[in-house]
């Protein structure tokens, strides 16, 4: 069965397309304004459903997802985890994420002609494991004072997160695969996701495929970035990798992720912040949505149109040069098209 | 005193001098462990270094490769431990773990053995060895007893594996009461707890709770809490913004080599474990590089770095100020560098030459 071809739904009479829109909380209602805004004026033929998730109940969490099933498309800011609450009370956005089985995260890091980073010509693709490892919520006391909190790794999901990242590796040209682990430590669940991934790669010869340690990664990325292709690993390490790969190319406001399971996309910001601290003074950037929204038109087989917005966003990154500290005027910026 | 002053004025003098010396600092023993490859030569140029320094530092050399003990259980050797019991302090260069020894890792052994549950790394810019990040000046304080390296594994069923993190209160308190008297015997601002409590809700909910708990009691030094996803973030964009960092094992494994790749990687990275029973041993963190063992081409920096760290941790500020500004002149000035810094020296010239400086600064 081919996995990485996840066809989307069809559209509808006239030839429109029904996608979910999940504003959250802190800057996501605003940058997904800004989407709504630029479709509008774009003439793109995409209607939202709008669904508000508030953090408390869990009814809001399941029309969601059921609006999700529907349309099986989604674009979605962050909900926000009150970490002060019960461990009963589960992140909104890892119950969609399972829910919906969107077993992989994908990013595309690369560096911005207009952005001045510390490091250029950074091209990486990172391949995260969604559903599993550290994710699966499952802790119990069972001493007073003792937490166990269990990290699970199956053959299942490795392979097919394995099987995704080479597919993907060779449907985009790319030429090596590094599985990123500490099997040295967790020799059984590190270990196994790393052994499913040595065999995947044997049915790949024309790839390369090496593997890298967790810790060393991360000293490699902060010294020699360039270095790194395509890169798959379980979900916890892909949390740290792909903050560090967004970081090194300019930001949380400029990378675009996408979630991809066999039946649903959801697409949103690839560092996932719900960034309270910035939310309605108007200085969020609006990049990371407005790409991700170009992803999802992508995937919509709206060629055109994901073009012709993506090619506006980047003349308007390159052609005002931005300067990475500056707080930018969010609006304005849209229209720069 | 009396068949002193019969003596000649020199031997007068000099005793004076050594007894004044005494005074002020004992003669202290510390445990070395030259470790494995290159580890020997940078011993020796460390104690080239000291001994030009006039440290009070005598060093007891011990080897620790495990044996089996009574029981069956790999332990290291008896002499080696009660070495570390008397001492308590230790400096330890790099040890390998060969693949088909049998027995677990030997950096593990040694955790257990001495119970070393803290693991600090300062990470400080070195002026003369250029990295895309400056002024970088950071501690990462790291949790080294259970976390995510408890080591529990179970196959459940053909397929499925289960990894255990084990977080516990004590094991969390002892590590925020250290990074909070580190902060302050350092004059550090602020300490920032680092989680993922928006997942793992009860373990890093459990840890950053006992972190509060110990904030209260020192109420002068800022305390503030970051998810791991952010720290990384805001890590590569911009380090300055961090003072001291307490984490749990795993991400504390992931940052502190993250923070060594910020000022050039583990060859220039000092690192120190603090342990029960005031038991401390320095150590360099980078491998035995064995392709370059007994070449005279190593770096001795990480290690000297470490002996520094010790120096400070045993109060003797000046000698560790003395040494420190050496090592990081001779970096600076670029003209004798080895070659992972750079340059073409041996590692003998490179030694000799911070020896010069420390004996210029008398």
């Amino acid at each position: 069965r081919d996995i990485v071809l996840l066809w989307p739904p069809p559209a509808k009479y006239g030839g429109r397309h029904t996608v979910t829109l999940i504003p959250g909380d802190g800057i996501g209602p605003e940058l997904l304004n800004h989407v709504r805004e630029l479709f509008r004026f774009s003439c793109v033929p995409v209607d939202f459903e709008v669904v508000n998730v508030c953090s408390s109940t869990e009814d809001d969490i399941n029309n969601a997802i059921t609006a999700i099933r529907r349309n099986g498309v989604a674009l979605k800011g962050n909900i926000e985890t009150l970490h002060t609450l019960p461990a009963s009370h589960k992140s909104r956005n890892n119950l969609l994420r399972t829910s919906l089985d969107l077993y992989a995260n994908v990013m595309h890091c690369k560096s911005l002609p207009g952005v001045q980073t510390r490091h250029n010509n950074i091209d990486i693709m990172i391949i995260r494991e969604n559903t599993e490892g550290e994710y699966s919520s499952l802790e119990h006391e069972s001493v007073t004072g003792v937490v166990e909190c269990l990290k699970i790794i199956t053959r299942t999901n490795s392979l097919r997160i394995a099987e995704y990242a080479f597919k993907l590796a060779r449907e985009k040209g790319r030429k090596r695969v590094t599985a990123v682990h500490k099997a040295n430590i967790m020799k059984l669940g590190d270990g196994l996701f790393l052994q499913c991934c040595r065999e995947v790669a044997a049915g790949y010869p024309d790839i390369a495929f090496d593997a890298m340690i967790v810790d060393n990664t991360t000293m490699q990325l902060v010294s020699k970035p360039q270095q790194f292709d395509v890169m798959v690993m379980p979900n916890l390490y892909g949390n740290v990798v792909s903050n560090v790969c967004a970081g090194l190319v300019g930001g949380p406001g400029l990378v675009p992720g996408a979630n991809y399971g066999h039946d649903y996309a959801v697409f949103e910001t690839a560092t996932r912040n719900t960034g309270k601290s910035i939310a309605d003074r108007n200085i969020a950037n609006p990049t990371a949505m407005l790409l991700a929204s170009c992803m999802m038109l992508d995937h919509l087989k709206l060629y055109d149109y994901a073009t012709m917005i993506r090619n506006a966003v980047l003349t308007t990154m390159n052609e005002t040069r931005v300067r990475l500290n500056s707080p930018r005027r969010c609006s304005p910026h849209t229209f720069h098209n | 005193m009396t068949s002193e002053r019969i003596n000649k004025p020199v031997v007068l003098g000099r005793a004076v001098t050594l007894m004044a010396a005494l005074a002020l600092f004992k003669m202290q023993t510390v445990t070395l462990i030259p470790g494995d490859g290159i580890g020997p030569e940078i011993s020796t140029a460390v104690m080239k270094i000291f001994e030009a320094a006039k440290a009070p530092i005598q060093w007891e050399e011990k080897n620790v490769t495990a044996i089996k003990g009574p029981g069956g259980k790999w332990i290291i050797p008896p002499e080696a431990k009660e070495s570390m019991d008397k001492n308590k302090i230790g400096l330890k260069g790099p040890l390998k773990t060969p693949i088909a020894a049998g027995h677990p890792s030997m950096n593990l052994l040694l955790r257990k053995t001495f119970d070393l549950y803290a693991n600090v790394r300062p990470c400080m810019s070195i002026e003369g060895y250029k990295t895309p990040y400056t002024d970088v000046d950071l501690v990462t304080i790291r949790e080294n007893t259970e976390g995510e390296y408890s080591g529990i594994e179970h196959t459940i069923v053909d397929g499925v594996v289960q990894s255990i993190k084990l977080i516990t209160e004590d094991a969390s308190r002892k590590i925020a009461e250290y990074a909070f008297e580190y902060a302050k015997n350092n004059q550090r601002a602020s300490v920032t707890a680092v989680h993922k409590a928006n997942i793992m809700r009860m373990s890093d909910g459990l840890f950053l709770r006992k972190c509060r708990q110990v904030a209260e009691n020192y109420r002068d030094i800022k305390f503030t809490e970051m998810y791991l996803d952010t720290v990384c973030l805001n890590m590569v964009q911009d380090p300055t913004q961090f003072d001291v960092l307490v984490m749990p094992n795993l991400y504390g494994d992931i940052l502190s080599d993250l923070c060594a790749g910020l000022i050039g990687g583990l060859g220039v990275t000092p690192s120190g474990n603090i342990g029960a029973n005031n038991v401390a041993i320095f150590e360099s963190v980078h491998g035995t590089a064995p392709d370059i063992a007994g070449l005279d081409l190593a770096n001795p920096t990480a290690l000297l770095l470490s002996a520094v760290m010790m120096l400070r941790h045993m109060g003797m500020h000046d000698y560790s100020k003395k040494i420190e500004t050496a090592c990081f002149n001779t970096i600076r000035d670029k003209k004798v560098l080895t070659g992972d810094l750079g340059g073409k020296s041996k590692c003998s010239e490179f030694t000799a030459e911070i020896c010069q400086r420390v004996r210029d600064m008398d």
